[in-house]
């Protein structure tokens, strides 16, 4: 097992100081960036769509896995970015600024869910949120005037700088460089004041507090990143979609960013990623499994619905930490093999907590 | 350096008078002990001075500040800082990142300017890294650094979350039962520690204790908590040499 030697304190700030994980980090993006070469145009379109649900997924990592608050709701801001973009473009608005403020109006929306439920804890936000995005799924059919309500709005086509992008790689380069981007900014608020005092709100309100941190604000700000981050997604998913209707952001796909987070490990940009992966490919899985069941059951309506919720039930229960905690632990094992013990990762007692304050 | 001046506090839960008509003052620079039986209101007035909860009745200012008008997460901001008697650590988080959150209060925050980690923010991180490496050397920690707080001993963490009350540079600490759990070795570091921390960073301590070595070390004043009411004030010999002290402790002589 390779250990550092420190010697400056840039060495714990900077990106990527460990030589195993700059190879891993280079390795995968060497392979993001030659996939188009290998693929089909179908396949291509289904990255593209895999790269918005990544993108979608460190947004709701930042609310769920960084700040701790639970939000069934976030279907919603794909729904307000993805229906804001596609009306500034309708209005004539260029891509390169519809975007950034379709990201913009999804976060001020987040931001005042978040002022107006900052007081409730756990299962209340949740519902909170819950209603927040029932209630939008009402909003995008009866707003007309933007939406086109359940009639449907055309989205325009996907222009960069007045070139049509047309093809399925420069679509691709073009959302992976936004991918990057929102990485690189996520993983820059995590290594600052901001992103400690998401994981102090998350791990104890209590000391948060005693601590100084301002934790509605916290709350709140998190929020409205959060929100930003899943517009932007909406966004470029609505380019994916080419026509946008009201049923197109329903819970279903609250449950899906929820099980992309959930099974790709709390806490991590990386189990963000890896759970996007397994979302977007989940369908293919379950048309496959469609096909070897008996008709009684690969007919039934609700089968997407409940193998979702069965795996998210039972990575819960049997890999909290994620598809990235079993990698860690697989990585661990070879690393330090034949000394791997099951030990490490068992969680710990712990003592007793101050609870009585919330 | 400012005084903290309590003044007839009195809170209750319902009908239960946790704290009643409890004054008392602590100078700058002092070591303030407070004692008393289980259930006597010393961990209430901690957290009522660090805001956590309401008093009915009293006044508590530091200084120039009115306490009672602050919220909890501003009471650091004025030179208060605390730790608890459970332990409030960031237990998935190492040593090294609990005291930076230690710093907080300490460090301007701009989320816009972090997201693109500017020159201005690395240089807020180097600064607080300095100062943390500061309060590690202060308080032995070093080669915890980078330990896990899950994986420490019950001492380690006392030890840390009190480092992380330092390193928010405060000119007062609240303490809450800093030796409960302690072994008698740990405990006397922890005396070592206290002095040193009054000593070199002339930072006034208030400390809710059973332990009366720790008490009998550091503490230039002590005072007896009962039933929510002050029964004594003074140096640790003359609190316990009070009848009514005697009594709260052992009970009435049969």
């Amino acid at each position: 097992m390779h250990t550092m030697f420190k010697t400056r304190y840039e060495q714990d700030i900077n990106f990527l100081t460990d030589p195993g994980k700059r190879i891993r980090v280079a390795l995968a993006f060497v392979g993001a960036m030659a996939l188009p070469l290998f693929v089909t145009d179908y396949f291509l379109s289904e990255l593209a769509i895999f790269l918005c649900y990544a993108i979608a997924g460190i947004g709701l990592m930042v609310l769920l896995g960084f700040t701790g608050q639970v939000s069934f709701g976030h279907v919603a801001f794909l729904g307000i970015g993805a229906y804001a973009h596609a009306a500034l473009l309708t209005r004539g608005v260029p891509f390169v600024i519809a975007l950034p403020l379709a990201g913009l109006i999804s976060g001020l929306f987040g931001a005042a869910l978040a002022r107006a439920v900052s007081k409730m804890h756990g299962f209340y936000f949740a519902v909170a949120t819950l209603a927040f995005a029932i209630v939008m799924e009402s909003v995008f059919g009866a707003a007309e005037f933007v939406t086109g309500g359940h009639m449907g709005l055309e989205v325009p086509e996907l222009a960069l700088f007045g070139f049509a992008l047309i093809m399925g790689w420069q679509v691709y380069y073009l959302y992976l460089a936004i991918l990057i981007f929102i990485i690189w900014g996520v993983a820059n608020l995590m290594r600052a004041p901001a992103g400690r005092s998401m994981i102090a709100v998350r791990d104890s309100e209590t000391s948060a507090r005693s601590l100084g941190i301002n934790i509605a604000r916290v709350k709140v700000l998190s929020f409205f990143v959060s929100a930003a981050i899943t517009g932007v997604a909406g966004g470029l998913m609505a380019h994916q979609l080419f026509y946008l209707s009201p049923e197109t952001f329903n819970l279903l796909e609250s449950l899906k960013l929820m099980l992309m987070v959930v099974v790709g490990g709390l806490g991590t940009i990386a189990g963000a990623l890896m759970g996007a992966v397994f979302v977007s490919f989940l369908p293919n899985m379950i048309d496959g499994l469609r096909m070897i069941l008996p008709p009684f059951l690969a007919e039934q309506s609700g089968l997407e619905t409940f193998l979702f919720g069965g795996i998210i039930a039972l990575f819960i229960m049997f890999e909290p930490d994620g598809l990235y905690g079993r990698w860690r632990k697989i990585r661990l094992f070879f690393e330090t093999y034949p000394y791997y013990r099951r030990a490490t990762f068992v969680r710990q007692k712990r003592y007793l907590k101050t609870e009585r304050f919330r | 350096m400012s005084t903290l001046t309590v003044e007839n506090l009195t809170l209750a839960f319902g009908g239960v008078k946790a704290l009643d008509d409890v004054s008392f003052s602590v100078a700058p620079n002092e070591t303030f002990a407070i004692i008393g039986p289980n259930g006597a209101g010393k961990s209430t007035l901690f957290n009522a001075i660090s805001r956590f909860y309401r008093p009915q009745a009293g006044r508590i200012t530091y200084g120039d500040h009115d306490l009672l008008k602050l919220r909890a997460d501003q009471i650091v901001h004025v030179g208060i800082a605390r730790t608890f008697q459970n332990i409030e650590l960031f237990e998935k988080a190492t040593v090294l990142d609990n005291l930076l959150v230690g710093r907080h209060a300490r460090t301007p925050s701009n989320w816009a300017r972090e997201f693109f980690f500017t020159g201005a923010v690395r240089r807020n991180e180097l600064d607080a890294r300095r100062k943390v490496e500061e309060v590690l050397d202060l308080l032995d920690l070093q080669h915890l650094r980078d330990a896990r707080v899950a994986d420490l001993a019950y001492g380690a963490r006392k030890n840390v979350e009190l480092a992380r009350a330092v390193c928010a540079e405060p000119d007062m600490l609240l303490l809450d039962e800093p030796a409960s759990g302690l072994n008698p070795e740990e405990v006397s570091d922890m005396a070592f520690w206290l002095q040193d921390i009054r000593a070199e960073l002339g930072i006034t301590i208030l400390m809710v204790e059973h332990n009366m070595g720790l008490v009998g070390r550091t503490a230039d004043r002590v005072l007896a908590l009962a039933s929510g009411k002050v029964l004594a004030e003074g140096s640790l010999a003359e609190v316990q040499a009070h009848p009514e002290v005697q009594t709260a402790y052992l009970g009435e002589a049969a």
